[in-house]
């Protein structure tokens, strides 16, 4: 019964979305307020209707209704709560009602947070949103309906897979999908102004809250999911390049372009056609990712079921979504003409220099995950390219971003003073040396790349710091004066600080993988393996049981000295439903370092594969991205985003014409 | 000109949407490897050595042999290499590698840790031969027979199980024959 619920409810949406998508953009055409105002309530009544569709097959997965197909392939009474819950995004159709519902949510706080708005602009973007909308909810009710009965029912489920009975997969695509959706907001922005002929200012700081807001979900998601794939997969990489994981990687490079280039538009008003098109781009990119996820067309290890029908459907939504978008562009974007011109050095030229080189990374990144693809369609060999193209390509590429990470909030807008600059930033420069002398001392010879990543987190993160000094001027006025000036710098400038700052702790923990030191070896009750400094004495494994599986528990002490640091326990589980087995490592960390054990195959004589790794400043990988989405956030907690000021620039702000003949 | 410009990213995205459609076309499986070469006579390849000795194609005829092709950067290649070591040091199966787009100091420092079980080793730094071979990834074995016909091709790591019921059987029906 309240699975029919849910499911009238989901066609009931999307009902509504047909009206939210046709009816407010009518109205702002003729300039009818009162067609217009449908767009707030459609949107909020979109909300509600999804949330309850959300609601009622999260309560069929609770109550273990195995009547329901989708709860049969998915789900089990064994399950833990948790999974339970999380298992209604473990598949495609309940995944895709996640989807629509953060669409959702993003359009309810459109409609609530917009009401200093220009009625028929309001109207547009909300309009815009209903569309995606109604293709997103016609894709489910077509073709990937989780409300879908069968008789008799089950007796018990299949499971879901075992890997991703994990907290840290439970609560990933939920982050994930409030980033890829997020960038529908921008996207819709862009869209509405197309179709208005007119790019402000003002615009631009409407978009900048939501498309912040939405990258910091992103880097908060694609976070989890190298974390996860960290610790679950048992082999101590953090990233694999994976078509999957660059689907998400995509949207967010082209996404850091876009908060960038936003800026440019609110302060200076200029670049407004490339600031619309990376917005089109980045929530493309989204969709694009979905399409090469759910079709089928690349080989992937977490790729959803797939199946040809959808890959068509989802196809003709981003010839739709895409082709329409850009089309628009096309025939709007040369009437766009930027207003302040500014110096090849200067913040605009160094924020043009990252949104190119972020643009390009997207691009190889593309190619690099395409090219299987592009190659079998004019006939080649079957061929991927790995790790090495992405490590030769990708990395080198985003050198020089990671230098005007350093010099480019020190240059003024306009026209700045490139020595001045970097005379300014003279610690920075010292201290980047120094890094890469006692990282090359260090290593005699290590990895050239590792190295002067070293170089460049020192530079960007002392850069930043600096930059901060300039601003309270530090040592240059009473303590008591710079304390003044730290307290009343605006947060979006703390923001920044924070993010960049993020940027560099990351890139110390990229970097320092190169240093990884393991070992592989086969041990046996009592045992001892070197490593790294570390003796880890295996003692013994034991059988314990799970809720839903059998573990391989494994003891390991860890010593140093003769001391003993720990006690560790690697497990190797075994699901009986599925027949699979999933690693569960055990790492010990103490931020500078971790200690990483999994347990690997064990044979009759009681020999086990131990796998351990000691992996230098791998932490701050994650600590830094977390950092950044945090400086993402509190950039994002600037009052100037909730005051008026926007709604009173707009009104001042002259109003452009699109050209004539449009 | 200027409005041509503009026109760039829709026309780039309808030939990726084009490309789209293509892959979408029945029939397409991006799992599913191409057989082409089985049966055939493997490419010919002559590869510098690892240490010392090169390894050329003539030289491995007379008898049935596997190739393995994997890579210092590979860690399905490391899953595998159990699996390696027995075939090399319990069925003394002719086991030759080919280190595939790598840098010969990092294969043999992997060898040296992790042991070697390879006859010998070529290098394929620049990836020419398993182009020709048609590797998908690595690691990939191969089963060539004594006059040099490719007869099996393993994609991914080798498991046990493929082993004792593929790979054993065949190479004792090779030797026969």
């Amino acid at each position: 019964m309240i699975t029919e619920l849910g499911h009238f409810a989901l066609i009931l949406a999307l009902c509504v979305s047909l009206v939210q998508s046709v009816v407010p953009l009518l109205g702002a055409a003729r300039g009818n307020l009162a067609w217009m105002a449908v767009g707030r309530n459609a949107a909020l009544a979109q909300f509600a209707l999804v949330a309850l569709a959300m609601a009622s097959l999260m309560h069929a997965y609770i109550t273990n209704d195995f009547s329901v197909i989708n709860v049969i392939e998915n789900s089990h009474t064994d399950k833990p709560l948790l999974y339970q819950i999380s298992g209604v995004w473990g598949n495609h159709e309940g995944s895709m009602i996640l989807w629509v519902f953060m669409l959702g949510v993003c359009s309810a706080a459109l409609a609530l947070f917009s009401g200093n708005l220009p009625p028929d602009l309001r109207a547009r973007v909300l309009a815009v949103q209903g569309m995606i909308g109604t293709g997103f909810l016609l894709f489910i009710l077509l073709t990937s309906n989780p409300f879908l009965r069968t008789w008799p029912p089950a007796a018990n489920g299949q499971g879901l897979n075992p890997v991703l009975q994990d907290p840290g997969l439970a609560f990933h695509p939920p982050f994930l999908y409030l980033g890829y959706v997020g960038f529908s907001v921008g996207f819709a922005f862009a869209v509405a102004a197309l179709i208005e002929g007119r790019v402000d200012a003002a615009w631009a700081r409407w978009v900048r809250p939501w498309t912040l807001a939405s990258w910091c979900a992103l880097t908060v998601g694609i976070t989890m999911g190298s974390w996860w794939s960290y610790y679950t997969l048992g082999w101590g990489g953090w990233w694999f390049w994976d078509p999957v994981e660059n689907a998400s990687f995509m949207p967010w490079l082209v996404g850091t372009a876009l908060i960038h280039s936003s800026i440019v538009v609110e302060k200076r008003d200029t670049l407004k056609s490339w600031t619309i098109l990376l917005a089109i781009i980045t929530f493309s990119l989204s969709l694009v990712g979905t399409f090469l996820v759910r079709s089928g067309v690349l080989t992937s290890v977490h790729a959803f079921a797939t199946d040809p029908a959808r890959g068509m459907f989802i196809l003709l939504l981003l010839l739709v979504a895409i082709g329409g978008s850009l089309t628009l562009y096309a025939i709007r974007a040369p009437a766009l003409k930027g207003g302040g011109l500014f110096a090849p050095i200067s913040r605009e030229g160094a924020i043009v220099l990252n949104n190119l080189i972020l643009s390009c990374g997207c691009a190889t990144v593309f190619l690099g995950t395409l090219y299987p693809l592009f190659l079998d369609a004019v006939g080649g060999p079957k061929l991927s390219v790995g790790f090495p193209f992405f490590n030769r390509t990708f990395a080198p590429l985003m050198v020089p971003v990671i230098v005007a990470v350093g010099i480019g909030p020190m240059l003024s807008w306009k026209r700045g003073d490139l020595l001045g600059a970097l005379q300014r930033v003279w610690a920075a420069y010292i201290a980047a040396v120094l890094a890469v002398l006692v990282a090359w001392y260090c290593t005699h010879g290590g990895p050239i790349l590792a190295v002067l990543g070293f170089g460049l987190a020192a530079w960007t993160g002392v850069a930043v710091i600096v930059e901060w000094a300039e601003r309270v001027k530090l040592f240059r006025v009473g303590i008591g004066d710079s304390l003044r000036r730290a307290i009343h710098l605006p947060r979006a400038a703390y923001g920044m600080s924070l993010a960049h700052f993020g940027l560099a702790v990351s890139i110390v923990g990229f970097s320092a993988s190169a240093f990884d030191i393991e070992a592989i070896n086969t041990v046996h009750a009592g045992s001892v393996v070197q490593l790294a400094g570390y003796e880890l004495r295996f003692v013994d494994v034991q059988r314990t049981p799970g809720p839903n599986f059998v573990a391989n528990r494994a003891t390991v002490e860890i010593t140093r000295d003769g001391r003993l640091v720990g006690v560790v326990h690697p497990e190797q589980r075994f699901f009986a439903l599925q027949q699979q087995t999933t690693s569960e490592t055990a790492i010990r960390t103490n931020f500078l370092a971790d200690l990483y054990v999994a347990l690997g195959d064990g044979d009759q004589a009681g020999n086990w594969t131990l796998r351990a790794w000691w992996k230098p400043l791998v932490p701050w990988i994650w600590i830094g991205a977390i950092t950044m989405a945090f400086g993402g956030m509190v950039s994002l907690s600037d009052r100037r985003w909730r005051v008026g000021v926007a709604a009173r620039a707009r009104r001042m702000a002259p109003v452009l014409q699109p050209a004539a003949g449009d | 000109m200027h409005r041509a410009l503009f026109l760039l990213p829709l026309a780039l995205f309808l030939v990726l949407a084009g490309y789209f459609a293509l892959a979408l076309r029945p029939g397409y499986d991006p799992q599913a490897l191409p057989s082409a070469m089985i049966d055939k006579e493997a490419p010919q390849f002559d590869l510098a050595g690892l240490n010392g000795q090169g390894l050329a194609l003539e030289s491995l005829k007379g008898s049935p042999v596997l190739i393995n092709f994997f890579a210092s950067w590979c860690v399905p290649c490391r899953v595998e290499q159990p699996v390696l070591m027995r075939l090399a040091n319990r069925e003394h199966v002719p086991l030759y590698g080919i280190d595939y787009k790598d840098q010969p100091e990092d294969a043999a420092k992997l060898l040296a840790q992790f042991g070697d079980p390879y006859r010998r080793v070529g290098l394929d730094t620049d990836g020419s031969v398993g182009l020709n071979f048609g590797v998908y990834g690595v690691p990939e074995t191969y089963v060539l027979d004594a006059t040099g016909r490719i007869r099996k091709r393993f994609v991914g790591p080798l498991t046990a199980e493929e082993v004792d019921k593929e790979l054993l059987p065949l190479l004792e029906a090779l030797k026969k024959s």
